[in-house]
């Protein structure tokens, strides 16, 4: 398989550098084999990347432009089939375009990491960020993380093939990545060492489930109703298991590269005796923890839960979380049409999440930043002013408010 | 503690290596003097077109935690510094988003700078820019515009001269001595030093006083909300149009009110009326439908329509009929065929002016120019 053929990463250091240029570097660490490629914004900033990347020297990989992006995930499901490391991923439609093949992948139990740089589904045409493009491997047996920094990209795109291809879980990792501000946006990011990254990320062998002349095997044959619930429930399976060994690695990533937050699957932000949990996922994160820190200045006990594993969903971490509140405003970067409350997806998974409790916070669903509007610390303070009306009042007049949208 | 935050305004594509070198080595130098930074171009100017009005961002934080409020924006609210490398857009910039016209010094601070790159002087510049109700600073790089194209870079040192500037007017953002050791590390160059600190040196600024500069206006218009914008992202045709401004002959096409372009152009055509052969091509292959027809027959370009792509140059028959001037030579966007009208003699002037004066001139409008420099390099080969 590929070599490392230059010194570019054998020192850590520090780079001035995109979420998508911070996936590429990962590329390059993990000594990926196969990277596909098709081009859509905001995803292509990583395929340049990564293209040049390797004309630098930085690495060696098979690297395909396909003719679509549905032949661009059928030939990374493959390259995994016959044990090869692989990266691909997309955006918007383009990602729907391809999911034919990125189903498959999921129930072959091919661990390819993907990145999707979040983009709104077209039409209309827009290339700013919504999360409903990601969302849509939520049902597939898919892992799907939201990223919320540049240096956070680099990270758990390590943790992805590390998680992805244990033996113990073999389920493709999708890497949700705001477009623009994740995707666009130059920080200053830790790149560990080539020696480091390989203590923590093994060689990915499939074993027995290898497609190899030497290892002759069939893999996905057609079946009827008399297979297919077993197969399911072997992928649910997998997907049960996935989180022990995501606290594995997370531990294990923790003392090898020397940071990371207590748990791998929420951030909890300040939401110590908070009466009021702000809830969201990736770059939501910036204008909240802002809004909630002035809030708290002010003496008001307010607090943000940042969802980072939406699949597996950390239930029980975040029944813990939030269980506390008296009221928890949940921000959606996405939308459900006709959904039971007329609201987004992270809202409805968080209220079947907290309906076991006892005794329930309030609960509220913010709509907002959808293609891309910002989302500005004073919109998440109308969101905690609504939240607190309702806590006052007992009662909560709208379940569901579109924020900052012209009427 | 402190956030401080620099915006540089270019043209698309043109520019972007110019405009990108000029922010990361910000974030750089800032490391060195102990703060945190990040860059980003906007979002919403991208992908870039050619020539179209664009902005990059660098933004500085004495902790990472002050920097977190400027992340996840497509643009700063407020700005020290504005640098604007081509001065066509002192009119100010109308991206191809179409937010309207934004003054180029809308996000500068109370007290902030503009700097420009210009052959102009403050008088002039000023002129164009915007009337601001707090006073700041204006300072001015002389050079002529660099320009390139997606591929190749014009490494002409405006970006060192630019960032020499910067400490210059602002150096609570980034330190000379920074900056300094930053472009060593970074080009390994001595002559790229020396133009830093040069430009450093000779940098002045000219206050601005309230009021002062461009009365008008800037163009905008009102956004529909979900109640009153039509369903099913259905766009109506506009009507057909009609007679010259309303009259009988002639014909004046009717224009989207909202869709208009000024500072969208780095250039326009000049017409000349007399040697006008009425071939129809302008007006044929104009893509923005600029041309009015007028009575007589000949062909008005319209400057709330034209983007200035030059394909009117490129395809009039007559030699020196139409010639695209750089935008700079304009204060107004009137009709050329009422001045000629008015006072033959005097267009013939005025425009043979123009003319000789562009000559001299290297300026690139997307169409001609394809690709940046490509003709700069042909010479220089040939020498
Ligand atoms: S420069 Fe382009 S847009 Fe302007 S009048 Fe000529 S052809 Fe039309
Ligand atoms: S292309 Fe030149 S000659 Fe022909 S109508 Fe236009 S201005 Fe006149």
């Amino acid at each position: 398989m590929a070599t490392v053929q230059s010194g570019l990463y054998q020192e850590a250091k520090e780079e001035l550098i995109s979420g998508s240029e911070a996936v590429g570097i990962a590329c390059a660490l993990a000594d990926v084999d196969v990277i596909t490629a098709y081009p859509i914004r905001p995803y292509d900033t990583v395929m340049q990347y990564v293209s040049r990347l390797k004309a630098d020297g930085a690495f060696d990989c098979d690297f395909i432009v396909a003719e679509s992006e549905h032949s661009q995930f059928e030939i990374v499901k493959h390259a995994s089939a016959v044990g090869a490391r692989t990266f691909s991923g997309s955006s918007g439609v383009g990602w729907f375009y391809a999911f034919e093949a990125i189903t498959v992948t999921a129930g072959l139990r091919m661990p390819v990491v993907a990145m999707v740089g979040n983009r709104a589904l077209d039409d209309p045409g827009a290339f700013g960020v919504e999360h409903n493009d990601a969302m849509a491997v939520r049902d597939l047996g898919w892992h799907l993380y939201w990223v919320a920094t540049a240096q956070e990209a680099l990270d758990m795109a390590l943790m992805a093939w590390r998680v992805a291809e244990d033996p113990r879980v073999l389920l493709p990792f999708a890497l949700s990545c705001d477009g623009s501000f994740l995707t666009h946006s130059q920080a200053i990011v830790q790149v560990p060492s080539q020696d480091q990254v390989k203590k923590f990320l093994p060689p990915y062998t499939r074993g027995e489930l290898q497609l190899h002349p030497n290892n002759p095997i069939t893999i996905a044959p057609q079946v009827n109703e008399d297979w297919l619930m077993e197969i399911r429930r072997q992928t649910d399976e997998a997907m049960r298991r996935t989180s022990a060994v995501i606290i594995e690695a997370y531990d294990e990533f923790k003392e090898i590269f020397g940071r990371g937050d207590p748990s791998p699957f929420i951030e909890e932000y300040m939401c110590e005796d908070a009466e009021i949990i702000l809830v969201g996922m990736g770059t939501l994160a910036m204008p909240t923890r802002v809004a909630v820190r002035r809030m708290r200045e002010a003496g008001k006990k307010v607090g943000f839960l940042r969802i980072k594993f939406f699949r597996p969903f950390a239930t029980e971490e975040i029944q813990n979380a939030l269980r506390g509140a008296k009221g928890v405003a949940v921000i959606d970067r996405d939308y459900s049409y006709g959904s039971p409350q007329y609201g987004g997806v992270l809202f409805h998974e968080l209220r079947s999440a907290l309906y076991p409790l006892e005794e329930r916070p309030l609960m509220l669903n913010f709509i907002a930043g959808l293609g891309g509007r910002e989302v500005k610390v004073t919109d998440v303070n109308d969101m905690v002013d609504t939240t607190q009306k309702a806590i006052d009042t007992g009662k909560i007049e709208q379940t569901t408010t579109w924020v900052s949208v012209r009427e | 503690m402190a956030t401080r935050a620099v915006e540089v305004v270019y043209r698309g594509i043109f520019q972007r290596t110019l405009a990108r070198n000029i922010v990361r080595n910000i974030v750089f130098a800032a490391r060195k003097d102990g703060k945190i930074g990040t860059a980003f171009g906007r979002y919403s100017d991208s992908p870039e077109r050619n020539g179209i009005p664009a902005k990059q961002f660098a933004i500085v934080a004495d902790t990472a935690l002050e920097l977190e409020e400027s992340l996840a924006v497509y643009e700063a609210t407020a700005v020290d510094v504005t640098i604007n490398v081509d001065d066509t857009l002192c009119k100010g910039l109308e991206s191809w988003a179409w937010y309207g016209l934004q003054p180029i010094n809308e996000l500068t601070k109370p007290g902030g700078t503009l700097i420009v790159t210009s052959r102009q002087d403050a008088d002039s510049l000023i002129e164009d820019i915007h009337q601001k109700d707090t006073a700041y600073d204006l300072a001015i790089i002389p050079s002529t515009v660099s320009f390139s194209g997606l591929w190749v870079y014009k490494d002409d040192h405006t970006d060192m001269r630019v960032l020499g500037a910067l400490c210059k007017v602002c150096p609570e953002l980034v330190s000379l001595e920074a900056m300094l050791e930053t472009i060593q590390e970074q080009t390994g160059s001595d002559t790229k030093v020396a133009s830093l600190q040069r430009a450093h040196d000779r940098t002045a600024t000219r206050p601005v006083e309230p009021g002062e500069g461009n009365s008008e206006t800037p163009f905008s218009f009102d956004m529909p909300g979900w109640k009153t914008m039509e369903e099913g992202l259905v766009i109506r045709a506009i009507g057909e149009g009609g007679g010259f401004r309303g009259g009988e002959t002639g014909y004046t096409p009717t224009r989207n009110e909202t869709f208009k372009k000024w500072s969208t152009r780095s250039m326009r055509p000049v017409i000349n009326f007399d040697t006008c052969i009425k071939c129809t091509l302008c007006w044929l292959q104009c893509p923005d439908t600029c041309f009015d027809v007028t009575p007589d027959g000949l062909y008005d370009a319209n400057m709330e329509a034209c983007c200035g792509c030059g394909v009117c140059e490129s395809v009039c028959p007559v030699p020196d009929c139409v010639t695209m001037v750089g935008e700079p030579e304009f204060n107004d966007n009137n009709s050329q065929w009422d001045a000629w009208t008015a006072d033959k003699d005097g267009y013939k002037k005025w425009m043979t002016v123009l003319v000789e004066k562009q000559k001299s001139e290297t300026r690139t409008h997307g169409f001609h120019h394809v690709g940046g420099y490509a003709e700069e390099i042909n010479t220089t080969e040939e020498a």
